[in-house]
Parts: C-alpha cells; sequence; structure tokens
C-alpha cells in the first residue's frame, strides 16, 4: 500500500466511464460488462508495457473509441433496443431539441393538412355521408401521401424514392377511380379494404429512409406500425369521449351539434389523427412505449390455450365446420391475429437470447391455428363449386393461401430454432421477406379483380 | 499506412472468423492479434468490434459464453459454430478473387506509381 490515491482513483474513474457508457439506451448492462472487461485487459496491458494507471486509463479509453459512434454501431447491430431513435444522427442536446421542434411543428401542420383534404371533395360538391363509395375508395389518399411526405423529408431521402412513391400514388389514385363500379358493390368494398394494404407499403419504404433493403430496417417498420396501432385506438377512443361529452353539454342547452361532429369532427379528426400517431411513435412518448409487445405476452397464452380447446373439442364432439358464407373470412382473421402475435414477440425478442418457454408456446400456437384453418378449408373445398367464385371468396380464399404460406415457413423455422438447427435471424428474416408479398396480393385485387369479375 | 474504412469494415468478418477458427477467443484478445498479424497496419477502433461480435452471433456464425478468466473477472468468450466455418470458406473463396485479380495487375503497373511496402516506407 505504497501509493492507494491512484488505485483508487482509477476504479473511480471506471466507475465514471461505466455510467457513461450505461446511459446510452442502445449499450445494455451486459455489453458494458464486457467493454468493462476489455477496458480492465488494456489498462493492465499498458501498465505492464511501463505506463502510469491514469495514463494507461485515458489511453485505453481513448482505443475504444468514441461513445457516440459507439453507441451508434451498438444501436445499429440491436436496433430492437432503440428502433425509435435508429435513425437520428449524432447530436448534441441543442440540435436535438430544435430538431424535435421543427418535428413538432411539421407534424402538426401535416395533421391540419389532412383534416382539410378530407373536407377538400366537400368543396367540389362530394358530401361526406352522401358518396361513401368515393371517400371509402380514396381513404387512404387523404392521409398516406402527407405521412410517406413526411418521413421522406425526416429521413432526408433523395429525390429518386420520392418520385418513385409519388408515381405509386397516383396510379393507385387512378385504378381507385376510373373503374365504373356498381355503387356499394362487392368490388367497391374490396377496393376500399385492399387499397390501403397496398399504399401502406409506400410509407414502409419511406418511413424505413434507405434501410427498406435490410432486415433490421423492415423490422422497425413493423414495429412502427404495431405501436402507430395502439396510438391510434387510443387517441380513437379519446376522441370517442370528446364526442360524447360534446354532444351531451351541447343537448343541454337546446342546439343539435351533431351534423358538425358527423360532417368536420370525426372525419378530420381520424385523418389528423393518423399523423399525430404517427409523430408520437416517432417522438417516443415513453408512456406507453413498446405496447405491443407487452400485449403479445399476455394474449398469446390465451389465443393458444383457446385453439387447443378449439381442436379438442371438436376431436371430442366430431362436429364438422359449419360452412356459413362468411367463415372464410373469420378464419383469415384468425390467422391475420396469429400473424400479429408471433410478429410482436419477434419484435422484441434478443435474436441471440436461446430458446425458452415462449417460443414453445409460440410453435404451439402456430400449429394450432394452422391444423383449425387447414379442416376449415379442407371443408371449404369440398363446397366451393356449389357456392361459386365470387370475388369476396376468391379474395379470401388467396388471404388464407398466403397467410398459411407464411405461418406455415415460419413454423418449420421456429422447430428448426428451438432444436437448434437454425438462428433466430432467419425467422427475422423470412418475415420481413414476406412484407411485400401483402402489398403485392392488395394490389392484384385493386387493379386486377374489378375487369376480372365485371365491376359488380 | 491507413487502410480505408470500408476496406476495415469488410474485412472484419473474416478475419474475426478465422481468428476464432484458431481457438475460442474474447474481444481483447482478437484486437491484440490483429494487431501482431498487421504489424500494426490494421488499428480497429477498440469498441466497434462488440458490434461485429454480436453480429455474427446473432447470424449464427459464432456463440458466446460467459466464464470467470483467470483475472477473476467474468469475461465473454466467443467460439466459431459450423455456420461460421462455412461462411468463412466462402469469404476466403471471395478474397482470394480479389488477391487474385490484384496481383495479376500490380506487375502491369508503370514505374511511376511506387511501391511503398518494398521501399521500406
Amino acid at each position: 500500500m505504497m501509493n492507494p490515491v491512484p488505485a483508487a482513483s482509477l476504479e473511480d474513474q471506471i466507475d465514471q466511464w461505466r455510467g457513461y457508457l450505461r446511459r446510452r439506451q442502445a449499450i445494455h448492462a451486459v455489453d458494458v460488462a464486457e467493454l468493462e472487461d476489455h477496458l480492465r485487459d488494456q489498462i493492465g496491458g499498458l501498465v505492464e508495457a511501463g505506463l502510469a494507471e491514469d495514463e494507461a486509463f485515458l489511453v485505453a479509453v481513448k482505443r475504444m473509441g468514441d461513445l457516440d459512434a459507439l453507441s451508434r454501431e451498438f444501436a445499429r447491430e440491436h436496433s430492437d433496443r432503440l428502433w425509435k431513435q435508429l435513425v437520428v444522427g449524432p447530436e448534441t442536446a441543442g440540435e436535438l431539441r430544435g430538431r424535435a421542434a421543427t418535428d413538432a411543428m411539421i407534424a402538426c401542420g401535416l395533421a391540419v393538412a389532412a383534416a382539410l383534404f378530407i373536407k377538400l371533395p366537400a368543396a367540389f360538391g362530394v358530401r361526406w355521408g352522401e358518396d361513401d363509395g368515393f371517400y371509402a375508395r380514396n381513404l387512404g389518399f387523404f392521409v398516406l401521401p402527407l405521412l410517406t411526405g413526411y418521413f421522406l423529408w425526416k429521413r432526408r431521402l433523395a429525390g429518386r424514392t420520392a418520385g418513385w412513391l409519388a408515381a405509386g400514388f397516383v396510379v393507385a389514385g387512378v385504378f381507385a377511380n376510373v373503374y365504373p363500379f356498381t355503387r356499394g358493390g362487392h368490388l367497391e368494398v374490396l377496393t376500399a379494404l385492399h387499397l390501403p394494404i397496398a399504399l401502406w407499403l409506400a410509407v414502409g419504404i419511406a418511413y424505413a429512409g434507405g434501410r427498406w433493403s435490410e432486415v433490421n430496417g423492415r423490422m422497425d417498420f413493423i414495429r412502427f406500425s404495431g405501436e402507430l396501432f395502439i396510438y391510434f385506438v387510443l387517441i380513437a377512443l379519446g376522441g370517442g369521449v370528446l364526442t360524447g361529452f360534446m354532444a351531451m353539454i351541447f343537448r343541454a342547452i337546446g342546439i343539435d351539434v351533431e351534423p358538425f361532429l358527423v360532417q368536420w369532427l370525426v372525419p378530420c379528426g381520424a385523418m389528423g389523427g393518423v399523423v399525430i400517431a404517427s409523430w408520437l411513435v416517432e417522438a417516443k412518448q415513453s408512456v406507453i412505449e413498446n405496447m405491443a409487445p407487452v400485449l403479445t405476452r399476455l394474449f398469446t397464452p390465451l389465443f393458444t390455450a383457446v385453439l387447443i380447446v378449439f381442436l379438442a373439442t371438436m376431436l371430442w364432439t366430431g362436429r364438422g365446420i359449419d360452412i356459413q358464407r362468411d367463415v372464410l373470412i373469420g378464419f383469415d382473421l384468425l390467422l391475420v391475429v396469429v400473424l400479429g402475435l408471433m410478429l410482436y414477440s419477434i419484435s422484441a425478442r434478443d435474436p441471440r437470447a436461446p430458446a425458452g418457454f415462449f417460443d414453445v408456446l409460440q410453435v404451439v400456437l402456430l400449429a394450432s391455428a394452422l391444423l383449425a384453418d387447414v379442416i376449415a378449408l379442407w371443408a371449404i373445398a369440398a363446397r366451393i363449386s356449389e357456392f361459386g367464385f365470387t370475388p369476396n371468396r376468391v379474395a379470401a380464399l388467396g388471404e388464407n393461401i398466403i397467410l398459411l404460406v407464411n405461418l406455415a415457413w415460419s413454423a418449420v423455422l421456429y422447430l428448426r430454432f428451438l432444436r437448434g438447427r437454425g438462428t433466430f435471424a432467419r425467422l427475422e428474416r423470412w418475415q420481413t421477406d414476406y412484407l411485400p408479398v401483402y402489398a403485392v396480393w392488395a394490389a392484384i385485387v385493386v387493379i386486377a379483380f374489378p375487369p376480372v369479375f365485371g365491376f359488380i | 499506412m491507413d487502410i480505408n474504412k470500408d476496406l476495415m469494415a469488410a474485412s472484419s468478418t473474416p478475419i474475426v472468423l478465422a481468428i476464432l477458427a484458431e481457438g475460442d477467443s474474447y474481444g481483447y484478445a482478437i484486437i491484440k492479434r490483429v494487431r501482431e498479424l498487421s504489424g500494426g497496419s490494421m488499428e480497429w477502433t477498440d469498441g466497434m468490434l462488440y458490434p461485429v461480435l454480436h453480429r455474427l452471433e446473432r447470424l449464427g456464425h459464432v456463440e458466446a459464453r460467459w466464464e470467470v478468466a483467470e483475472t477473476g473477472r467474468r469475461r465473454k468468450y466467443y467460439r466459431i459454430t459450423a455456420g461460421g466455418r462455412t461462411q468463412l470458406a466462402e469469404e476466403r473463396k471471395q478474397w482470394q478473387a480479389v488477391d487474385a485479380t490484384l496481383r495479376g495487375l500490380w506487375p502491369a503497373l508503370p514505374a511511376a506509381i511506387p511501391n511503398l511496402l518494398t521501399q521500406g516506407a
């Protein structure tokens, strides 16, 4: 104990350095431990080479590299930890605040623009509540181009991508409006349902901001979509409460505000709400951060239990599926829910973690959903000629097959992962590679179905 | 001599995998080995190695485990997997193709372009 002071101060310095690292959200405690071990080895080596401890510390820290750059590298590799700020570059606190304020202003401006856009047709005599078909077919166009524009601006995307996306919107707009649809017919409804799915791909490409070709980029978009959905539902619930109270208090003084609510508040609020929700997800309001994975954890066991009991009951009682007209759509929705449960548990999972109980549960859920769907498909296939190939049924069948293929291969990849024959990254890649398939099918329904089925 | 960033990034995967193919190792030792092999011309920023290792782990090319080292501290060791060996063989083929191409070109260069290495610069 010749010189106790520097020794203590080295530990202090390392403590401080560890503290700096811990504040970086992208670098987790285990990584800090790994880096610290490295730092101590380095210091040890340098001291052996003749440096004083404090000098050795400085050199070792310098060799470790710039902390901002390091934490950005970690964020890039572990994008699940920090997906929201990923696209943001290096910044000082001041710049960051300035950017956040600009961002908020732009988002509010776009929300107002979306609210105005939906009232624009009314100025040309197409009133909300009268020509429902027009609004249903074009609902996506009032807000999605603005949202795409917002992300193009935010990610500073090059002009070429922007040009392609704009061209996509224009082409979609043409197809949605030139066909002579029967008012309120099946094909108009199908177009209204499928067009937003196809257009959502454009939003995704803008959102990913040049990282669309990377698995992590597309996975971030999946995360964003899930959070956006939750934020939007919450905003809609709040809006519902507001509307209810507004109607009630104005009725109390004898004024009927219902026309205003129907004509203005609901459509404008819904359109603006989409933009605001997107901005909120981006601005990372930590209050309900990453809600989708939490819901997934909650509902995966419940859905699994229900499906297993369903299959067991069917087996026990020997009941076949009663083929009603809409049963296929019901099973489509079931597969969508199962896909969602899997997608959002994947999106929050550390791909390097070993297989655990929840993974087994996930495979059981997949297998039981697939089994139930195959039984339903079997029952429908036997009677499809009797029902005839209506556009609704073909669309539902196509979606069922797309989801079935996705889930079946996911189950295979998941099983391989559980048995240690494959990596979890394979499953991630499969899911993110599959994204365009949904959009392409939706585009086929919008573009090819109306002429094929005669615009009924 | 400074090797440019892109080249460093591209070569990090085969270098790390090849070092791990010699035997299990950990971050600090890997960096030291790279420094030795390159005679100091490949100076990696130490911290940057770890995201690379984590990426290889995610892709299943390496496996990690924590052990207590002889220093008494916990240390994360990496081991190359069968998949990693396949990847390494693939990378080796690619780098050999690049190397062979360049080797064919070097002798044909006019004398005006100096060869710093043989001049002992």
